[in-house]
């Protein structure tokens, strides 16, 4: 479902090595330079092993209660009781197993969400860019009603009309957010579309379709791989509000915004409840923003030279 | 701006507050889930139901119902909320005040503390402190409201228990007020001891609020001014003898400014947005914590008085928001 | 040598930024009271890096490694900052290149005109007032009343220059630094802004630094000039003489490429390669400038 998106930093590294070899031998090390995307990508690649292997690595499990272990202290505090590292909430359950669990929700609601508005913005607007004429004015007529439109009103809304639940929340993001990638998309493709190379394909008599997708896609790829993963950010927000305020999954589904609503509630008893995942909730948006400030550095030809 | 301009603006904005309703009546309209199922008692009666629907008019058809749906709302009729069972307009009306006056003062904090830290950086700017202030604020632009407003809870609630951790007002030092505007209404009628408590109550959702938008504002005034500040106007400007202080407040900040409102414009309907999550975490009795009741209970009459409320005020912030961009632009007059 | 109002002597300078690339190689020139001296040279070749050390604004990556630049004996480049700032903008002003960006976009032309006349004269807004009046009517400005209450934008490139014109004068400073003011605007415009710098500069006995890459704009305005390639002087004098005489194989190559009034059908030649390695043979082992009278 997010095939275009999972493939299409893919096909920057591939395009450029038909044309520029030194380009592509220089990728791998180009990302291994910036800071950023080993530090923040090493973090991200963290939280999708405690997603996968959540069972593994969970010590507890997320959603045993034991009210006579409620509201123990993490490491080093007076009531700290091995092997409740972070210590439990105030129906016992182990925080640190309910933090890795709810890594799932997150970076589920995160690949999916942005990963479909990616999908959908970047199609639309790569035929708008490319294309022109009537099929560009009605979608770009159809962006500027949308985004005229406030997101929170959009969302309130949409999470009315959908209902609570984890499908709400990504079809929410989904439509509310695709018009981000829309608009800078189809600018970009309408920038690379006047590039000499561009019209050296076009000269060579390849098919339109072929030259968006072969010559210009690659090159509007680190624009997208950016956006695409400070959308990701986004959307643990949004699922972690929406999780807060109960209109996410069921509350039994450990998720970061249902573990901090509990400590807000608790937050006199026990302010871990509330810390650790309010911590892991902004290191995750924080990586994903520095991520993708730093592939945007790095597969941008123009700044790697 | 012309008068011409004005009324086509304000035509726009009506235009556009109408798509807002009719987006919401429709979306509303195919909502899975029949409100009414919520409301009747396990033993009613079918005759029970069809009353019910025929109260809240929905057994007519769409149109119609849009008909009379909009038709009542122009005349002030917003509806009875079906999970407070009150007057929607009363409500609101009721709500409304308390959102307006924290939203207003998380405004204010942000634009005095943008411009403050963005004026300070570019006095600043040959001296190291400016790169520590470009990474410190890089920082804070990723913190949204949500975060701010939960470590805040732990700053200010727990480790400092200096603030009030949620709600508007202490219940028992209430004398009662004339109008719903209570940090106004104390601040004119000198109660100083309710206005310290309004006050204190408010510091933490101001602060969740305005410093996602402060960080904002400096982020692109700084840019602005750092623009400006290599213009030949300031380098003249230099040569006849101003100070650095005077340089940057009366030559380079007339003109960053202009970018920067358009900017804060559409940042501040984004905060406007950020009062539901917020208010919520501090308990705090605005429209934005209601709006959240009214999505968990399915209150469909107290959602669609919410969001045109909230549509209203959006298109209120552009039309203002256009206005003082023409006001501090001399070019754009027509 | 009393009348001696700018002495700059063996001024070197580097740029940091290029690794220590000179741009200016041993540079003299003098400037006498009510002299007007035109600065000429291709881009890089100095002159512009030479006005900017003359109004103390000399970017960071510059650094003057030898040299002084005595203006009424005293040099500029030693002196404590707060005395050079009291000489800059009211002893040396500037007319400069572009008035678009030169006129705060946002500011009224009262407010910008009678700045350094409050700052610096300690003038009331009404005398200001009374004194841009008098100025801008000096300049030719036909309106003074309604300029001055007009924002940049109001007014057409040729007025914007006027104004910048009326402002580098206001102080009654004794040297303005003219840094191409005629590039920017119209050719109809720049024959009336030369004349008007020329009109006020007689009147006001004030002498002038006139940067440019055009000869023929030397010849209209300036007594003496001083041409300049790659950072070094090639050849310096009274107008008349190195526009009659030129010496240097490179001004004879510039007076060819410019159009000839006295002869159309020739001119415009192109400089000739061998000119420039030349040239770049005489800056490797530093070649002396040729000095006209």
């Amino acid at each position: 479902m997010s095939g275009l998106v999972s493939e299409a930093p893919k096909e920057a590294a591939m395009q450029p090595a038909a044309e520029k070899p030194a380009a592509h031998r220089s990728l791998g090390r180009a990302l291994l330079a910036e800071p950023k995307v080993v530090i923040a990508g090493g973090f991200v690649l963290l939280l999708v092993i405690l997603a996968l292997f959540a069972p593994y690595i969970a010590p507890k499990d997320p959603l045993e209660q034991d009210l006579m272990l409620g509201t123990l202290s993490p490491v080093g505090g007076s009531t700290y009781e091995p092997g409740y590292y972070l210590g439990t909430d105030d129906l016992g359950r182990d925080v640190l197993s309910r933090l890795i669990y709810g890594t799932r929700i997150a970076l589920t609601v995160a690949f999916v969400a942005a990963g479909l508005a990616a999908l959908i913005g970047t199609v639309l607007g790569l035929v708008a860019g490319w294309y022109g004429g009537w099929i560009d004015t009605v979608i770009s007529r159809l962006v500027e009603i949308w985004m005229a439109f406030p997101p929170v009103l959009l969302s309130i809304l949409l999470v009315a009309v959908f209902g609570s639940g984890v499908h709400s929340v990504i079809a929410a993001i989904v439509i509310i957010d695709w018009t981000r990638f829309c608009r800078v998309i189809r600018a970009e493709t309408m920038a690379q579309a006047r590039l000499d190379y561009v019209t050296a394909a076009r000269t060579m008599g390849y098919p339109r379709l072929r030259i968006l997708i072969r010559e210009i896609l690659p090159n509007v790829a680190p624009v997208l791989v950016a956006l695409l993963s400070l959308e990701m950010g986004i959307a643990v927000i949004v699922e972690a509000i929406l999780s807060f305020v109960g209109l996410s999954v069921s509350s039994d589904t450990p998720t970061w915004g249902g573990m901090i609503a509990q400590g807000r509630q608790i937050i006199y008893q026990g302010w871990w409840v509330l810390t650790f995942p309010l911590a892991t909730l902004f290191a995750t948006v924080l990586a994903f923003n520095l991520l993708g400030d730093g592939l945007r550095r790095a597969l941008d030809p123009v700044l790697r030279r | 701006m012309t008068a011409y301009s004005f009324f086509h603006r304000v035509l726009m904005a009506a235009i556009t507050l109408f798509g807002v309703a009719v987006i919401v009546f429709v979306l509303l309209r195919v909502v899975p889930g029949d409100p009414i199922a919520m409301m009747i008692s396990p033993g009613a009666s079918e005759a029970d139901i069809a009353a019910l629907r025929a109260q809240y008019g929905l057994d007519q058809s769409l149109p119609v119902q849009f008909w009379i749906w909009l038709t009542s709302v122009l005349s002030g009729d917003f509806g009875t909320s079906i999970s407070l069972r009150r007057d929607v307009l009363e409500l609101l009306a009721e709500r409304l005040p308390a959102t307006l006056e924290l939203a207003a003062a998380a405004l204010v904090f942000a634009v005095v503390l943008g411009i403050v830290i963005a004026v300070t950086a570019t006095l600043l700017s040959r001296t190291k402190l400016s790169p520590l202030v470009d990474t410190l604020n890089g920082l804070f632009l990723a913190v949204p409201d949500f975060v701010w407003a939960l470590a805040l809870v732990l700053i200010f609630g727990v480790l400092l228990p200096v603030f009030p951790l949620s709600g508007r007002i202490n219940p028992d030092s209430q004398e009662g007020f004339a109008t719903q505007f209570y940090l106004l209404e104390s601040l004119l009628t000198l109660r100083f001891r309710d206005l310290a408590d309004i006050s204190l109550h408010m510091i933490m959702p101001v602060l969740a609020l305005g410093l996602p938008l402060a960080s904002i504002i400096t982020k692109v005034l700084k840019e602005a001014l750092a623009e400006a500040m290599v213009q030949d106007y300031i380098l003249l400007a230099r040569l006849k003898g101003m100070s650095r202080l005077r340089l940057v407040l009366q030559e380079a900040l007339r003109n960053a400014i202009g970018p920067t409102i358009a900017l804060t414009g559409v940042q501040f309907t984004f905060l406007i947005g950020g009062t539901v999550i917020v208010e919520r975490i501090f308990a705090y009795p605005g429209i934005g914590n209601m709006a959240i009741d009214a999505v968990i209970n399915r209150d469909l009459p107290l959602i669609q008085g919410l969001v045109l409320v909230f549509g209203a005020l959006f298109i209120l912030v552009n039309l203002a928001t256009d206005a003082l961009v023409v006001a501090f632009n001399p070019r754009m007059e027509a | 040598m009393s009348d001696l109002l700018l002495d700059i002597s063996g001024l070197s300078a580097i740029s940091l930024r290029e690794g220590g690339n000179p741009i200016l190689r041993d540079v003299s020139l003098s400037l006498k009271k009510g002299e007007v001296r035109g600065l000429v040279g291709e881009s890089g070749a100095g002159k512009s890096t030479i006005a900017k050390a003359l109004l103390g604004i000399l970017p960071r990556t510059v650094k003057v490694t030898s040299g002084t630049m005595r203006f009424e004996g005293r040099d500029l480049l030693t002196m404590a900052p707060r005395d050079l700032s009291a000489i800059m903008g009211s002893d040396i002003a500037l007319i400069p290149q572009d008035p678009q960006t030169a006129l705060n976009p946002g500011r009224r032309i009262e407010a910008q005109l009678t700045d350094g006349l409050r700052l610096r004269r300690g003038m009331n807004a009404r005398d200001a007032h009374a004194r841009a009046l008098q100025l801008l009517s000096e300049v030719h400005i036909r309106d003074p009343e309604r300029v001055l209450k007009a924002y940049p934008h109001e007014l057409s490139g040729g007025m914007r220059q006027r104004v910048m014109i009326a402002a580098a004068f206001s102080l009654e400073p004794k040297l303005v630094v003219a840094d191409e003011p005629t590039t920017a605007l119209d050719v109809t415009v720049q024959k009336q802004i030369l004349r008007l710098i020329r009109g006020m500069q007689e009147a006001h006995g004030t002498a002038v630094i006139f940067v440019t890459h055009d000869l023929g704009v030397v010849a209209k305005i300036c007594d003496s000039v001083t041409l300049l390639y790659g950072g070094k002087v090639i050849e310096a004098g009274p107008t008349a003489d190195v526009l009659a005489d030129p010496r240097h194989v490179y001004t004879k190559a510039l007076i060819a490429a410019g159009p000839r009034y006295d002869r159309p059908d020739a001119g415009l030649e192109p400089v000739p390669q061998w000119v420039f390695d030349q040239l770049h043979q005489e800056i490797r082992t530093g070649a002396k400038e040729i000095l006209h009278g």
